[in-house]
């Protein structure tokens, strides 16, 4: 049993953290999500100079043969500076898909430029009807000559604006929520029939409403075998999961020790308020919950390639654990800061908003527990 | 022992169930939230009840009261509730009018009573500060008199709606040396005087509903201190009285569970609606129970009042259980919206052509949510309230 890291990843821990510390403090931050791209793409160049796109790529593939703990590591120091650029997106869906599910030429014609930090991806997936559930689909794919027609209507697609490629699930056949009959295609955001309506999202993000209206794609675009996606789908989202459980693991580091640091500086009564014990019990309950949440990061990015029933129940878990503990941590921080940690001069909101909204993608609270009790 | 309204209130009840359905602008119904109005807009309800000489039941009849018994009152807050009218803004109404009309002399009360009434005069609460929150006794503001006026220099902070205020009622330290409790003074501020610089705070929601007022060298008339010098605590605490009695929300929040209900039948979990879920059913039916223990608390209250008992520290509970429900339904109205609880209503100043996704119900469920958990800070935090229940109820 060791929970340590290697030299390498401490190495890459380190170069994450001294380029934010220099290039993404919160004003930054703030100025990037406020601009009219709501991205930075120099600051996407320099996270593909510093080799962080590749981390998690074999070497073969151009990467640095990393896997999910480089990858837990990037997220959550992107947590701790509310990272707003499309890493989740790009390399660990799109690159996730690429990677398990991939041909070798659709590997060679698509990593290269997520590596480079030239292709942004998006993952168009939810549609308004589905909620959580993956395979509830109303989107088709129709077999069209060698290649596919698609046609359909993808919700709060995170990152679509800045994206030129997507990753697209629909329906090839079967009903609308059949485990069969899922499709996974890779298609061109500016491709005819492609439009979308993009718009900032609560926690300082973009997103895009898309419709596809008879997409013409040709038989390289469909990822793995026709109809039988779904599985792979949970598979990347799980992963995608135990990243955004580093990336909360993150943001209540860093309120935790905002809130601590508060409450020992805030005078009320003439002495700092950390000195009332529900308060004192408070922050050692935020505590408490952000240990669980390191601990259940740590155990979904050593599970993810463990057979489909541990996988699961590895991720439902840890959802569940960061839904809750990011609700409450949350909470608590705005609550213990006062009227200050209402504003939006102050970072403690801005993590309390990502948190939230962290608990939504890929399924909230309620939809983990259900997928962790039914897991076989 | 009976729960039921007396076949009078129930009449009562038509009567102004008919005038809310009859005089209620119907081109208000669909907003809900101030941010998106006018500031005309916003004192639309409140000049129509002026008109009617409804706007302060809870006032004496002399000042312009409408005589209504304690039932009555709770009756008119729950067919407003029921039909969604604006709330009325408290800071004249329910905050300084009171004060005004017990402790101020009668130049005051001719002065200030009427613009309160008529919603010609705006006004906002120059309490809290930097460095006085739940401590607000803690004030630094200092008022030093010289010759016929007062000389204020301080910065208050979390001022409600101060951007549009005519008027500020603040608490100002007129003896340094005192004890906490006993320099404090009740000083009535023209916002238009010298000296007074308003500066906005925007909340994580986008929206810009409290500011910060600088008070450097503010002449105010020595006519407008209320009551005594040194004596402000004492207004200032029967204030906060009044502030805490009607904070549980009852009727409104279970509007908004109506509303939760009916966003959560139209939300589908696998082609079925999320509300017909086990998981999700059960904490509806969890809410609507803590609302009703608070409703029948509240109509507790209210019993003891009507045979004249005053609103005790129980009060407490109102305010504590009454925004931890008005939270919870914020909470679980975002849960239910689903993946668009992402979108960002865009706030400020508008085109007017910003591109909102998702269905109209999910609309700033998120942004509701983030907003309210101001209610568990303000009016005394609910840490402080917790603090009164166990003095002044249980003497620990």
């Amino acid at each position: 049993m060791d929970f340590s890291f290697t030299e390498e990843q401490t190495l890459l821990r380190n170069t994450v953290q001294s380029l934010l510390a220099d290039k993404y403090d919160f004003d930054t931050r703030r100025k990037i999500a406020k601009s009219p791209e709501g991205w930075s793409q120099a600051m996407w160049q320099q996270f593909a100079e510093l080799g962080l796109l590749a981390a998690p790529f074999a070497e073969e593939l151009g990467g640095l043969g990393g896997g999910s703990i480089e990858t837990m590591i990037l997220m959550e120091e992107f947590g701790r500076h509310l990272v707003v650029e499309p890493f989740v997106e790009t390399v660990v869906v799109a690159g996730g898909f690429l990677r398990e599910g991939g041909s070798k030429e659709q590997q060679e014609a698509h990593i290269p430029g997520i590596i480079g930090g030239e292709t942004v991806w998006a993952f168009a997936y939810a549609e308004p009807q589905g909620r959580y559930n993956l395979a509830d689909l109303v989107t088709t794919a129709k077999k069209d000559g060698a290649g596919y027609t698609i046609n359909g209507y993808k919700a709060v697609v995170l990152g679509a604006p800045w994206a030129q490629k997507l990753i697209v699930t629909a329906r090839t056949s079967g009903g609308q929520r059949d485990r069969d009959g899922v499709s996974v295609f890779i298609v061109d955001k500016n491709a005819a029939g492609v439009s979308n309506r993009d718009y900032p999202t609560v926690d300082g993000r973009r997103a895009s409403e898309i419709t596809f209206e008879n997409v013409k794609v040709g038989a390289d675009a469909l990822i793995g075998a026709e109809g039988k996606g779904l599985p792979l789908v949970e598979k990347i989202t799980d992963q995608a999961i135990a990243a955004l459980s580093a990336e909360a693991v993150g943001c209540m580091g860093e309120l935790n020790k905002a809130t601590v640091e508060y409450c020992k500086t805030r005078k009320q009564f003439g002495v700092p308020i950390g000195k009332f014990q529900v308060l004192q019990h408070r922050m050692v309950d935020m505590f408490m919950a952000y240990e669980q949440s390191v601990s259940m990061t740590y155990m979904v990015n050593l599970k993810l390639d463990e057979n489909e029933a541990e996988r699961t129940k590895a991720a439902a878990g840890a959802k569940v654990q960061i839904g809750k503990a990011g609700r409450f941590v949350g909470q608590q921080a705005v609550q213990l800061h006062g009227g200050m940690g209402m504003t939006d001069e102050l970072n403690v909101g801005h993590y309390f908003k990502r948190l939230t909204m962290i608990d939504t993608q890929f399924g909230n609270v309620d939809h983990q527990l259900k997928r962790y009790s039914t897991a076989a | 022992m009976d729960m039921s309204f007396s076949p009078q209130d129930l009449a009562f009840r038509d009567e102004v169930r008919t005038f809310i359905a009859e005089n209620y602008p119907k081109d208000l119904k669909s907003r809900r939230t101030r941010g998106e109005m006018t500031k005309e807009e916003i004192l639309t309800w409140h000049r129509i009840l002026y008109k009617k000489g409804w706007v302060v039941p809870h006032w004496p009849v002399e000042y312009g009261g409408t005589g209504w018994t304690i039932t009555q009152r709770y009756i008119w807050n729950e067919e407003n509730a029921r039909a969604e009218t604006q709330a009325l803004l408290p800071f004249g109404l329910s905050m300084v009018g009171p004060v005004i009309y017990t402790f101020g002399n009668e130049e005051q009360k001719k002065r200030f009573l009427p613009g309160i009434l008529s919603a010609d005069v705006w006004w906002c609460q120059g309490y809290s500060e930097p460095g006085a929150g739940s401590d607000l006794a803690g004030l630094k503001t200092r008022a030093v008199r010289e010759g016929d006026h007062y000389v204020v220099n301080g910065h208050k902070i979390w001022t409600t709606l101060a951007q549009y205020a005519d008027w500020m009622f603040c608490l100002v330290r007129t003896d340094a040396n005192a004890k906490a409790q006993e320099g404090i003074s009740f000083l009535l501020i023209d916002m238009k005087t010298p000296g007074i610089t308003v500066r906005p705070i925007i909340t994580m929601d986008g929206a810009h509903e409290v500011n910060e007022v600088f008070l450097e060298d503010v002449k105010v008339p020595a006519e407008n201190l209320i009551g005594e010098e040194n004596k402000g605590w004492t207004y200032a605490k029967f204030l906060l009285g009044n502030e805490r009695s009607g904070i549980a929300g009852v009727s409104r929040s279970k509007k908004a569970i109506e509303r939760l209900k009916s966003i959560a039948t139209a939300e589908l979990v696998d082609g079925s609606p999320l509300l017909k879920t086990d998981e999700f059913s059960r904490k509806v039916a969890e809410l609507e129970i803590d609302l009703t223990a608070l409703e029948v608390t509240e109509l507790r209250t209210l019993a003891a009042e009507s045979k004249g008992a005053g609103p005790g520290p129980e009060a407490s509970i109102l305010k504590i259980r009454g925004t931890e429900i008005q939270q919870r339904i914020t909470e679980l109205t975002l849960e239910a919206v689903g993946n668009y609880g992402q979108v960002n209503v865009p706030t400020g100043e508008l085109t007017g052509n910003e591109f909102v996704a998702g269905p109209d119900y999910s609309n700033g469920a998120a942004q509701n949510y983030f907003n309210m958990r101001k209610t568990s800070i303000y009016g005394g935090s609910n840490e402080i309230q917790h603090n009164i229940i166990a003095k002044m109820v249980l003497g620990l």
